[in-house]
């Protein structure tokens, strides 16, 4: 993602790491509530309908903050020395998660909306059909969140893949730009 | 700073060996949850395949309860029902109903007079927002007493070994009791003389927080008259719906909503034991069906009558059906929905 400019920062900000792996937490667990539910017929499938629903809508939320923060503070640059190729493949990566991040909440709350389900978060709180009742809708945008889900899990393997790789073969300080604890938001010297 | 510098080769080798690894055990756990690693897990999937009737898939219907008529009225709640529950749709008033009367086949051109079982799909919006959406059908007590049965029923029914259904009903005595009911029952010549039954239990929370098992019904106020299947069948193959559009047609049909309150220790996980006839039973409203409209264009078409969509103030018991209906609706719903094609509309333009 191009917007901002990361300004010799190493780091992404606090507030970025801390979304990051909050996030990567909430996803993760979507991901496999979403493929567990659909794959049981036990009791436990309420259970982890009511927790899909609501924790999709926290991920949308979570997305829109941080697609505002990304917009705000930009990304540490990336090695000069990194393939074009890479680069290219980090940046398009970093586009897909933004689509995927806000687009499958949205998708599945207006594949309910298309089916005329109502959709109940925590405490009774009801959202509003964001799509009129539609059979057709509603089959298409099941397609989407379906396979999408898996090209979701797909991509979250590449970037673990990818992360691991920046770790421990290229040592590059990509990995530590997120996986860094340090509060220091320092800036690279000599800028 | 970090320097880049080149490792040696061989923790290059191991650095992405571990990243496999990392990847690959992801993956496989994905998979596991998926349920890829596991033949024996009981799917949606599986369920809804295990429906399908020698005529093949019913495309563009329901996987079961394929053959229905749509309606629409009003339930009229007495009040008496707040005392249990504090669901609004209790409170005394009217509220709207969309609905469904079905037969529980999935053969959705079977002869009406060669399905032994008739349901009821109804959805009751409230003011609030909120819905209680249920599916009843009108045998006093469901045939198996877990879904995993019902699954092995399935498959015994479709089975090529004559003996599939005896054996299994050796092991689970209940689906002997069924075929009983079913031998036995008198059969109706009308939709509006059935009563229909939840038969699966829910849990009642009324306004102290208080939680109470019930199992509800419609009882119908028209009289029932009992018509043998051969007469039925005489009938025509779509007399049920004929007759009931009829019969709405020229007024209103009413059923009587009655809320049966289980006593401790009653049977609440398994809808194949019906409840002792001295339970607590309150009569909480009026169902009334003003109109009927055909399912291909009509209102209720596309509505999944998931029995897991309920009001605050209703909720879902230790009873493992309505879990495993709620899937298998799902499935249903999803298939259906893309088979639109195979079960055409008459009408064009905007559904009302």
């Amino acid at each position: 993602m191009n917007g901002g400019h990361s300004l010799g920062r190493r780091r992404f900000t606090v507030p970025q790491r801390v979304l990051h792996w909050l996030m990567a937490l909430c996803i993760l667990a979507m991901l496999f509530i979403g493929v567990g539910m659909v794959s049981t017929v036990m009791p436990k499938y309420l259970t982890l309908v009511s927790i899909h629903k609501p924790l999709g809508i926290a991920i949308l939320v979570l997305a829109l903050v941080r697609l505002a923060v990304r917009l705000g503070y930009g990304a540490p640059s990336l090695p000069v020395d990194l393939p074009e190729p890479m680069k290219l493949a980090a940046h398009l990566s970093h586009y897909a998660f933004y689509v995927l991040m806000i687009g499958m909440p949205l998708i599945g709350w207006g594949m309910l909306s298309a089916a005329a389900y109502p959709v109940v978060l925590f405490g009774g709180v009801r959202l509003p059909a964001i799509l009129p009742q539609s059979d057709s809708l509603h089959a298409l945008l099941w397609d989407a969140h379906f396979y999408l889900a898996f090209a979701f899990f797909a991509l979250i393997l590449l970037h673990v893949a990818a992360a691991l790789f920046h770790a421990f073969v290229r040592r590059d300080g990509v990995f530590e730009a997120m996986a860094s604890v340090s509060i220091h938001d320092e800036v690279a010297p000599a800028e | 700073m970090p320097q880049p510098h080149r490792p040696p080769a061989l923790s290059v080798f191991v650095s992405l060996v571990l990243i496999a690894v990392v990847i690959g055990a992801a993956a496989a756990a994905f998979g596991y949850t998926a349920g890829w690693l596991s033949p024996r897990r009981l799917t949606p999937d599986k369920m809804v395949a295990a429906l399908t009737p020698p005529s093949g898939e019913p495309l563009g219907h329901r996987r079961n309860h394929a053959k229905g008529i749509c309606f629409t009225g009003i339930f009229a709640a007495n009040g008496a029902g707040s005392a249990l529950s504090r669901a609004q749709v209790f409170t005394r008033g009217e509220y709207p109903v969309l609905g469904r009367f079905n037969l529980a086949t999935a053969d959705a051109n079977a002869p009406d007079a060669t399905v032994r079982v008739r349901g009821l799909g109804l959805r009751i919006s409230t003011p609030d927002g909120q819905e209680w959406r249920t599916a009843m059908i009108d045998p006093p007590f469901f045939a198996v007493s877990t879904p995993q049965i019902f699954y092995e029923l399935l498959r015994a029914s479709a089975s090529k070994d004559p003996d599939a259904i005896k054996t299994l009903a050796g092991a689970h005595p209940e689906i002997a009791a069924f075929g009983a009911w079913a031998k036995s029952a008198p059969w109706t010549g009308s939709y509006a003389e059935e009563r229909f039954n939840s038969l699966n239990s829910f849990i009642f929370v009324d306004s102290s927080g208080a939680e109470r098992a019930v199992r509800w019904s419609l009882l119908p106020v028209a009289q029932p008259v009992p018509v043998s299947p051969d007469d039925l069948a005489k009938r025509g193959p779509d007399f049920l719906e004929q007759e009931i559009t009829q019969r709405v047609g020229s007024g209103p049909q009413h059923w009587t909503m009655a809320v049966t309150v289980a006593n401790s220790g009653d049977p609440t996980a398994d809808p194949s034991k019906a409840w002792p006839e001295d339970r607590r039973t309150v009569e909480v409203g009026t169902l009334t069906v003003q109109q009927i409209e055909a399912e291909r264009d009509g209102p209720c078409r596309d509505i999944n009558f998931d029995p897991t969509v309920l009001p605050t103030g209703i909720r879902t018991s230790d009873d493992p059906f309505p879990a495993a209906r709620s899937s298998a609706y799902a499935r249903s719903y999803d298939l259906r929905t893309a088979e639109a094609k195979d079960y055409p509309r008459t009408t064009t333009g905007a559904k009302p």
